[in-house]
Parts: structure tokens; sequence; C-alpha cells
């Protein structure tokens, strides 16, 4: 059974019907990336799945089960990193547990989890002293204390440097396939999209919907082997430009 | 040498204001009850400085019930504002115009509805400082991101948590530049009202000394103004200091 299950969502700003009957769903612990053109909706998207946005119709499921409005399953991150420049960084990241009351039970295992997120040592720093890098590794972290069963990633990494980008995909790639949580993963990076994916939905222009979907099997992957996807990358420029006069 | 020239620069340039205005006095004899020499501002305020400091205690005291009352209407007219955008949109014109009318000519009817004790002064004082207070925490409150507040609704946090773990702080650095400009306004709106009507407070104590053509006397009452609105000003600080944490930690 799948773990996330969207149909027939529909979405409008003002006349414009930016998210037109929607459909898809992503099994337990699946990486799912939603590629398109920039308007086309992918944030408005993830907006609607987060609950920050109330769809017009359509229908949420989560393992069966329909959800409206904010759910505790979902945990959002957006792009920019919205650290609170007045918290250490152990704060921040412990920001949910902060508002359910159980901080210091947090704490305690954040501390254990900033190695693996690379903050070792910046626990009591503030976030102005970290490179941006971190300070979107410190939002990551935030992120996954949330106890939610579906991450959603709205262009986590738009605003870093190409370098700095590719380090935090590597550093991505490593740990989603440690936390196996299911993932819905917005970009309009297509390299980003081929090298994290289990599987990459590629939106049309706002009102058309899902215009394709990609599986890509190969579960050993690295930059190398990025670097040889030049086929899939053509495909995805091809179909993402389709229609495009 | 340079640069140490530059950070003096300012000093260097009050010292020779003050030596020009001492030798223009000196060299021209001019007779202290038209403009006294800095030297004898200085004497006059050590020759009397139990006087100065009682009268002070009285202006500080003034200021400081002032700002105090200041800063809690402010922060809840403030938290108010932002949480009812109707309420903003009824008060916020008023609050403006209200500033338009000069604080001096309503003294005086304070006077007449609240006698002759600390309360017209401290109601003079509060008209003063609430605006800046209000307005810039407002405005603080109002230019969040509103990315988090996004943020905290997803993470199943109340209004109540927004304001405490956001929007409060947030608007603490917007709050605090309010208070700088509120502490400086707060001596003086304490020296006007004391000037009306009043048994103590430098504003008093100005007014007799003018009565009298101590003009040393009066400069020195300016003097001290200075002084203590400086010193009202690095209370601000030290509150910021106390408050910011980010501040707080070692560079």
């Amino acid at each position: 059974m799948s773990k996330l299950n969207v149909e027939g969502l529909n979405f409008h700003y003002g006349s414009k019907q930016v998210i037109k009957d929607i459909s898809f769903s992503i099994s337990e612990g699946e990486f799912v990336s939603i590629l398109g053109p920039s308007g086309c909706g992918k944030s408005t998207l993830l907006n609607l799945l987060a609950g920050i946005l109330k769809p017009d119709s359509g229908e949420i499921r989560i393992d069966g089960t329909q959800v409206r409005g904010m759910s505790k399953h979902f945990a959002y991150m957006p792009q920019k990193d919205l650290l609170l420049p007045w918290k250490t960084i152990l704060d921040n990241v412990c920001l949910y547990g902060e508002i359910h009351k159980k901080k210091q039970e947090m704490k305690k295992y954040a501390l254990e989890q900033m190695k693996r997120f690379g903050l070792e040592g910046y626990e009591n720093s503030y976030p102005d002293e970290l490179s941006g890098g971190m300070k979107q590794r410190a939002a990551f972290l935030r992120t996954t204390l949330c106890e939610a069963d579906i991450y959603l990633l709205d262009e986590p990494f738009g605003a870093l440097d190409v370098i700095t980008r590719g380090d935090m995909q590597d550093w991505l790639r490593q740990i989603s396939t440690d936390l196996k949580k299911s993932t819905l993963l917005v970009t309009h990076d297509t390299d980003e999209a081929i090298y994290l994916s289990d599987r990459i939905l590629i939106l049309g222009k706002p009102g058309e919907g899902i215009r394709k979907e990609i599986v890509i099997e190969e579960r050993d992957r690295d930059r190398d082997w990025l670097y040889r996807q030049g086929e899939m990358r053509a495909e995805i420029y091809r179909i993402i430009k389709q229609g495009d006069k | 040498m340079k640069d140490k020239l530059r950070k003096a620069a300012p000093a260097l340039m009050i010292v020779a204001l003050l030596f020009f205005w001492e030798m223009v006095v000196r060299l021209f004899q001019v007779p202290m009850y038209v403009l006294p020499a800095p030297s004898s501002v200085v004497s006059a305020l050590f020759h009397n400085i139990p006087d100065y400091l009682y009268h002070s205690g009285t202006t500080v005291m003034e200021a400081l019930v002032g700002m105090a009352i200041s800063l809690v209407i402010g922060v809840m007219i403030g938290i108010i504002m932002d949480a009812f955008p109707l309420v903003r949109d009824c008060l916020y014109p008023v609050l403006v115009v209200s500033q338009t009318v000069p604080v001096i000519v309503l003294t005086p009817i304070f006077i007449i509805y609240l006698g002759f004790g600390y309360a017209p002064k401290i109601l003079t004082v509060v008209l003063m400082c609430f605006f800046p207070i209000v307005v810039n925490f407002c405005d603080g409150l109002g230019t969040i991101d509103p990315g988090y507040e996004n943020l905290v609704r997803t993470y199943g946090g109340s209004p109540w948590q927004m304001y405490r773990i956001v929007k409060l702080p947030s608007a603490m650095i917007s709050l605090l530049s309010g208070m700088k400009v509120a502490a400086t306004y707060s001596i003086s709106g304490a020296v006007v009202g004391e000037w009306i009507a009043s048994q103590s407070g430098l504003g008093y104590y100005l007014i007799r000394a003018k009565n009298n053509y101590l003009m040393d006397k009066v400069f020195a009452c300016v003097l001290m103004i200075i002084l203590l609105s400086l010193f009202m000003n690095w209370l601000v600080k030290l509150f910021a200091y106390l408050v910011l944490p980010m501040n707080r930690r070692k560079k």
C-alpha cells in the first residue's frame, strides 16, 4: 500500500487554475522529485500538502486515512533556512520539541545527530556563524526531528552556490538512504532530481497536471554515474520544453 | 596614527569649541547673565552638586516611571494592533495625528486635571515616549518573513506560541530602537512637565535659576539634562544586552 495518496487535487489563485486534477502516490521510504518549469505550481503543490494552502477539491490520504489542513504526518522544509537568529543551533533544531513541550528529550537526541548532519561543535553557535550549507543542514535536521512520516522539501538547496549544492546533494543522498523516509522534493535542478530520486514527476504548465513519470532503478549511484545520464537529462529537458512555442 | 586621529576627531572638535567659547567670554568680558564660560558652568555644577543630584533624582524617577508605563502600554497595544488588522487600521492614523499636538500645550491641562504632583509630569513623559515605542514595535511585528509563520504553523504551533517563539523576539530589535528614541525624549518630557508647575526636578531648578539670571546654573542644568539623556540611552543599551542573547556571546 502506498504511504501517501493524492487524488484529483485542484487549486486556483484568483482566476488561474494552478493545480488541476493532480493525482500521484508515494510508497513507504520512496524518494520522489517534482520537476517542472518555473511557475508550474510545484511549490503550490507542496504548500497544499503541508496544509499552508487549502485545496479547492481533491483528497490527500496517508496510510489510507484522509488528512485535512496541517498534519503532523508532514515535515515541511522551505527553501530559506528560516533559522531563528537569536537561538543557538541546538535550540533551533529543537523547535518542534519546544512547540510540543518535549524539548529536553529532543535535545538529547539532537546532540547525538549533530555529527551525522555535519554540525558537530556548532551546537551552541548562532546561525550567522554558519555557512550557507551548514544552515541548510541545520534546517534539515530540524525537519527530521519533526516526528513526521513524510518530508516535503521545497528547493532546499536552491539558494546555495553550485559547489556547496553538490556537496549537499551527496550528503542528502547518503542520509536519505539511511533515514528511509518517504520524501517529496521540489526542484528545478534536473541533475539533483536524477541523482536523488527513485521516481521523478514532471509537471507541465500551470493547470496541465503531471506530464510524465520517470522511474530510476539504479540504487548504486555516485557522481560518475550521474555524469553518464546524459540521455535521461536530455529526455527530461525535452519533456519540460514540450509544447513550448 | 591616522586611525587614532579619526577616532579622536569628535572629542577634539568638542574640546576646540569649548576652548573657543571660553576664550570669547574671557577676551570680551561677556557678563555672566548673558553667557557664562564653560569653566563657570562646570564650577556651578560642582559647587551645587547636592542640589543637582537631588533634582536629577526627581527627573530621572519621572522619566523611568514614564518609560516603564509607555513600554507596557506600547507592547500591549502593539500586539493587539498586530493581531487584529482592523484595530491597526483604526488606531494607527489616530496615533500619527496625535503626535502633531505639541505636548507642551497639553501639560498645563494635565496639571489642571491631575494636580501638582508627579502624575502630570509622568503623563507628559508617557505621551512623548509611547509613540516611538508603539510604532517601532508594531512595524517590527509586521515585517517578519511570513515563512516563519508558516513554519511554526506546520509544526503545529498555536498563535500564542507564534508570538512567544517567533514574533516577539524578532520584533525586539525594532522595539529597542523605539526605546532608544523614547529614552532621549523621556528626560525632556519630564523637564517640560516640571517647568509648568512643580516643587522639585531639573525643570523646576532651571526655571528658578533663570528667574534669578543665574545663567551658569541654567547652563549647568542643560549639561545635566544632556548627561541624564545619555544615561537613559545607556540604560536601554544595557537592557538590550540583557534581553538579546546573541549580543552576549564572546567575539
